[in-house]
This record gives structure tokens, sequence and C-alpha cells, in this order.
């Protein structure tokens, strides 16, 4: 098997084995395939590219064409144990509804999302005066699939509003994670990204 | 086994035995129109070994003019089975691995019990009084068929077109013997649009003079205008305006310039005349107008308190829905409505649209991409079924 991105085996890393699982925006399925072969899991997704759900049927996944903002509606309350949005949510177009969405469909709901408060991000738009490219957001302005860019401590007091618990927060510079608090200004500088386990509370 | 299965010596050909089951008695299939059929008799195909297990089973449902010769060569016709791009040695229905079963639906006309048979209570060929019959009807014949073969649990249950209908039926009439479903350019129910092709053709048929009431075997006619009429309009629907245009455009059959007359002008239409006169040779009338009506009268989310999720409620089936892009017929909309009552009840549930030109009879054709999807899902069902990966 092709080693997993290192975000995608954190979020393995909270999915409890035998589990009902799904993954809003599963791309290629890579996580999907990894938590059936490797924990036992009932694997669905829901990916908006064709090609993308193609694939991945053609591997044995469970996946259908859909799109995060309109689809999930159709599923019923507690539905799956887990309910994953990998790098998802700043390309919604309601992110505040598909995380009420995510949290009514699973018990849980994991979420990752790279940190616009990135002191990179800070730098780039405090000296230069330009929208920031990098390597975690590597899009000019104006064709950028993202537009509901948001900080750690944005996504906790979202969560917070909608009354989630954050059970662990884990914070990504590079490929070295480490758990911190969601509140924690120094993981909302010094990470690319984070990766969010909510649930209701 | 049967004489058939000759076609073991022929390495591109699976292995076929076909088959008849006669089922006599009063009650022999109870229909949902709350008739009865007194003797039924079931013509089907099967390709493959069934395991010791009988846990390796494929039903393929056949579409309206389709038969149980799914994968061999068609003794009517000549042609080769209608699937084999799907069944047979290697295929994504692997008939070293699998045991794949097709029978010929009630009221057809290729050996199954259909309206040109003898009634039993009158000695004359049914016609007309051949009780209407439902593509529930179908799907129970089919089970009983199943059941007859000691076969609880099918690995996968495909088909397009009415064949997806049957696929539905399947999922919610009998949840528990399906493993995985394949439900291909098909729809929950039959639309309007649908229901006023369908009536185009039996009007066709029933306007001409040699139907004589539905009661032309009697008289030792048959309509063939009516039905090559039926045929010619049905078969547009089964293509795209787009495959159309790349296949005829505006081409001249046989000639530089037009006739300023009624011919055959036209590539399109001399191709459409065939493909009507082609048809009567092979199909019946009267089962045109039974299995046409079958599919008008298909509307699970009716049968289940107007909720189609309900219709799914007790499934446990993997499900890969499948449309094409260019099927006007049962478009990618219908194959939604069916996924996101699948949702609803949180089923295991593909959804896949194929990109071609082909319209609505795609799902019969060579589309690369659909047939490694097929063998991807049913080899994951098999899989998840426990049975050994293939050989």
């Amino acid at each position: 098997m092709d080693r997993l991105r290192v975000d995608l085996g954190i979020i393995a890393g909270m999915v409890a084995d035998g589990s009902r699982v799904l993954d809003v925006g599963c791309g290629d399925g890579a996580l999907l395939k990894h938590l059936a072969a490797t924990k036992g899991v009932d694997a669905r997704g829901i990916e908006l590219s064709q090609a993308g759900v193609n694939a991945c049927v053609a591997h044995g996944l469970s996946v259908v064409q859909g799109d995060a903002d309109s689809d999930l509606a159709d599923y019923p309350s507690g539905a799956f144990d887990y309910v994953i949005l990998s790098q998802t949510i700043q390309a919604t177009r309601h992110p505040r509804t598909v995380l009420q969405q995510i949290a009514r469909i699973g018990r849980r709901g994991i979420v990752s999302m790279p940190n616009f408060a990135h002191w990179r991000m800070r730098l780039q738009l405090l000296l230069g005066g330009r929208m920031p490219v990098t390597r975690a957001l590597p899009y000019a302005w104006h064709d950028t699939p993202n537009i509901h860019m948001c900080s750690i401590r944005d996504f906790a007091a979202l969560a917070g509003e909608l009354g989630l618990a954050v059970e662990r927060a884990v914070a990504l510079r590079g490929d070295r994670a480490r758990d911190v608090s969601p509140s924690s200004a120094s993981a909302n500088i010094l990470a690319e990204q984070a990766i969010f386990l909510v649930a209701a509370k | 086994m049967s004489a058939a299965a000759d076609a073991l010596s022929d390495a591109a050909a699976p292995p076929v035995r076909s088959e008849t089951l006669r089922l006599a008695g009063p009650r022999a299939l109870v229909l949902e129109s709350g008739q009865a059929l007194e003797a039924l008799t079931i013509a089907y195909n099967t390709y493959g070994t069934l395991d010791a297990a009988k846990s390796n089973a494929i039903l393929v449902c056949h579409a309206l003019t389709g038969d149980q010769h799914v994968a061999s060569t068609n003794p009517l016709t000549g042609k080769p089975g209608w699937w084999d791009l799907m069944v047979g040695p290697g295929r994504p229905f692997d008939t070293n691995r699998f045991f794949v079963i097709c029978a010929n639906v009630v009221g057809g006309c290729m050996g199954t019990t259909g309206p040109t048979d003898i009634d039993p209570a009158t000695g004359k060929p049914y016609g007309l009084s051949f009780p209407v019959i439902t593509i529930r009807d179908m799907v129970r014949a089919q089970a009983l068929l199943l059941d007859r073969l000691g076969i609880c649990e099918l690995l996968c249950v495909a088909g397009g077109s009415m064949g997806g209908m049957q696929v539905l039926e399947w999922m919610a009439s009998y949840p528990e013997r399906v493993v995985s479903a394949i439900p291909i350019a098909a729809a929950a129910k039959h639309s309007a649009q649908n229901i006023a092709f369908h009536e185009v053709g039996r009007q066709a048929v029933m306007a001409d003079p040699d139907w004589r009431g539905g009661d032309y075997l009697s008289a030792g006619v048959f309509p063939s205008k009516g039905l090559a009429v039926a045929r010619m309009a049905a078969h547009i629907t089964y293509l795209s305006e787009a495959a159309l245009q790349r296949k005829f455009g505006r081409s001249l059959q046989d000639r530089q310039t037009i006739s300023y007359a009624f011919d055959a002008d036209f590539q399109v239409e001399s191709y459409l005349r065939h493909q009507g006169r082609s048809f009567v040779e092979r199909f019946d009338a009267n089962s045109y107008l039974y299995i046409t009506r079958a599919m008008d009268y298909f509307d699970l989310a009716a049968d289940h308190g107007g909720q189609l999720a309900s219709a799914f409620a007790r499934l446990k089936a993997r499900v890969c829905v499948a449309s094409f892009t260019s099927d006007w017929l049962f478009p990618t909309v219908e194959s939604k409505r069916i996924v996101h009552a699948l949702n609803a009840v949180a089923a295991n549930v593909s959804f896949v649209e194929f990109d071609t030109d082909k319209g609505h009879d795609a799902f019969l054709l060579d589309v690369p991409e659909m047939h490694a999807i097929f063998r991807g899902f049913v080899d994951a069902a098999a899989a998840h079924r426990g049975l050994k990966a293939g050989g």
C-alpha cells in the first residue's frame, strides 16, 4: 500500500476499529482504502469529481458523487461513527451548515484544515501586502477553491458556537504533529494545518 | 445437462446451459394484480459453476426486449449474447469464478410463460387474456427459480433499463437475499414521458389490422408493420441526438440526391427500418404490450407508502447505481433519486455516471470504464462475502 499522507495518518489514528465512517470529499479514496484495509472499517465516501468517484468504485470502495454543501442533508442522524472532512471545509459555501451536518450525521466529526493564521501567511500579508501563497495553500487569490479560510482559533470558536466539544486538536508543522489546545495562540501561529476531533456535547 | 453445453469447446464463449423450470398448480405464480398463472414455465440460461456453498450466484435481469441469452449465441437470431462484454470468462462477471443466471421474464416470448403460450383453461393461446404482469411479478418468478436452484443469496443482481427496475425490486422485496446490486440506467418509477413513448408503441401495434384484437395467432397472421413502427420509435429513445448525428448525420442511403418521394432517402431512415424489420422476426407483439405495461406500472415509492427510502429500509446490500450522461430516457437525475433514497437509510451505495454520447443503450455497448468499475465493484462484493480472489 502507498504511504498515507501525514494528515490522513493522524485522522486514521483517531478512528476506532470496526467503526462506520463517511469521508466527505474522499478524493481518490486513499484514506478510505487504508481504513478498510487496516481497521476493518465500513468505509463510505462522497466525492465531487466524477473521475475521483469512478476510480474509488473501481477499487471496490463505496463512493457517491456529491457535494458537502448539498448532499449531507440526505443522511439520517447518527448514521456514522465518524464523519471526516479532510481539507475540504474551507472550500465549502456554507462551512457552518456543513459542520452542523457533520455533527448530526456522525457521532464524531474529524475535520482537517489549513491554518490561515500561520506565521508565513501573516508575514506575507503584513510585509508583502499580497494575498499569501504557501506550500499548504498554493493558489493565487483569483483561482483558489478555498473560499472560506479560517484560523485554528476561528474553527474552535465556531465549534463552540455550535455546541461541539473539541475532544482533540492536532497541529501540523510540515510532517511534525503535536496535540495542542484549540485556543493555543502559539499553535495558531506555528501550525500550517490542524486536525480536530469534535463531538456534540 | 442440455445439448447447449457443447459451447464448452469455444474458448471465447462461456459454457452455457439452457434450461426450463416448470411449475404447475392453480397458484403457480400469484400476480400482483390478484390473478394467478396456473402453469409457469421459466426459460433460463446459466453460465459457470455454482460453488458448494451456493455463494457465487449472479442474477442478470434483462431489459424490455432482451432474453436469457446473455452471453451465448441467441438461437433465434444467431447473434452473440446481448451482454457478452459483461459476462463470460475473464469478463467482469467472470464465469470462471461466478455462476451467472439469466431468465426470460414472465410475459416474455423466449420460452417463459407469456401471451403466446396456450392458456390451460381454454386450450388456445392466451393473447390478451394473459393477465397483466408487473416488475414485481417478474422478480417473484425469478425468486421461485432461485428457490428451486437452492440459491438463498445472490452475490450480485444486475441489469440495465427494465433490468435495472428488476434489480431495484429485488433490493426492496428480497433485501435479505441480495449481497450486492447494480441497477444501471434505471429509475424507481417510469416517467410520464416514458409512459407516453410506450403508449405510442402500443397504439402502433394495435392499429395494425393484423393485430386482430390480440388474437393474431389464431388467425395465422402477425402485426409486423405495427410492431416494427413501435420498435422504430422506441429505438430512437435508446440513442442520443449526438450519436445519431455522429453515425448518420444527413447522409443519404444508396443515392446521390434526395428522391422527392418517401423512400428511405436518409441513412437514418434506412437504419430504423432495418431495426423494425429485424425486431419483428424475434419478438412477439403481445409480449411487447405486456412488458411495456409492466414498466409503466413500476413505481417503487408508491409501493412503500410514497417514500422511496422506505423501500430500502431493510437493505444491507452494497449497491452500485450507474447512469450515462447522454441517456435522456432514464437520465442521471433518476439514478440520483435512487442514490438519495439509499443515502437516507445510510445504505452502502456507490454512484457512477459514465461520460458517453451512446445514450440509454450505452449499458449494452463497449464502455471500458464501465466494465472496469463493475469488475471492481463485484470483486469487492465477492471479497466481502469471503469468496477467494479470481485466478
